[in-house]
């Protein structure tokens, strides 16, 4: 392996635990509900997508490689339309988001 | 009785990947000879994508291909096929499910061990997943007041 891919490989290795720190933080910092599925949807779907990326560059053009790729598209389509799911169920039981002007209950 | 969804986005993820993951299932369920993989985590998937598309699509549409009949019937089939061939290796005088014991029908006992393994790994597959399918749907089974006023 030669320096150029590890480096790369740990770039994204490094920058996708990274967003999953964000949006494990997020998800004890934001207020309520909404807010949280919204950026736990967009940071693990994106960190897990970079991820698997370096884990691409870190093992080469194999087999290997070609199945993070297609587990990397099929997470990538999962992962946000579970959140979909999720959030409009929540909506269609009533419960409302908070808005800036009120105090709602999250 | 689930009804199907009305989201199109959750509609149209459903039917995309279940294909998708049904090819894995069989992937996996045949790779088992020499891969981590096997006849469980195949059928698991198997019986995952079916009910993907029972939740997504409501009961009338995902029942259709593979029905609560249908999927008792693989277990059963494919449980059957486990012990039957177990049988077949006592038959020629070898342990349970000493697959070259079953030579004694006429093979190598090499080839009886590739194909018993992969009898084997079949028919578990489709007895995992015809069992999680109808465990599934028996859980449904009187969930709501029309399903208990029904049948």
């Amino acid at each position: 392996m030669s320096a150029v891919q590890e480096a790369l490989a740990v770039t994204l290795l490094i920058a996708g635990a990274l967003l999953m720190l964000v949006g494990s933080i997020g998800l004890l910092r934001l207020p309520e509900f909404y807010s949280r599925s919204h950026l736990a949807s967009n940071t693990d779907t994106l960190g897990m997508v970079v991820i698997i990326a370096g884990l691409m560059v870190f093992e080469g053009w194999t087999m290997a490689s070609a199945k993070l790729a297609l587990v990397a598209l099929f997470a990538g389509i999962a992962n946000p339309v579970a959140i979909h799911a999720l959030a409009r169920a929540a909506f269609r039981i009533g419960l409302r988001p908070r808005l800036e002007n009120e105090r709602g209950e999250g | 009785m689930i009804h199907p969804s009305k989201s199109p986005i959750v509609l149209v993820a459903a039917r995309t990947m279940a294909p998708a993951i049904q090819v894995m299932a069989f992937y996996v369920i045949i790779h088992g000879h020499y891969s981590p993989g096997g006849g469980f985590q195949g059928g698991v998937l198997l019986a995952a994508s079916l009910l993907l598309l029972r939740l997504a699509l409501g009961d009338r549409v995902g029942r259709q291909q593979v029905t609560t009949g249908k999927a008792t019937l693989w277990s059963a089939a494919g449980a059957l096929a486990f012990a039957g061939l177990g049988a077949l290796a006592l038959a020629g005088s070898g342990n349970f499910l000493d697959y070259a014991a079953i030579s004694w029908l006429g093979a190598e006992p090499a080839a009886a061990r590739y194909y018993g393994m992969l009898i084997v790994e079949v028919a578990v597959g489709v007895a995992v997943a015809g069992a999680l399918v109808s465990i599934y749907d028996d859980l449904l089974l009187g969930s709501t007041r029309e399903d208990r006023g029904g049948s």
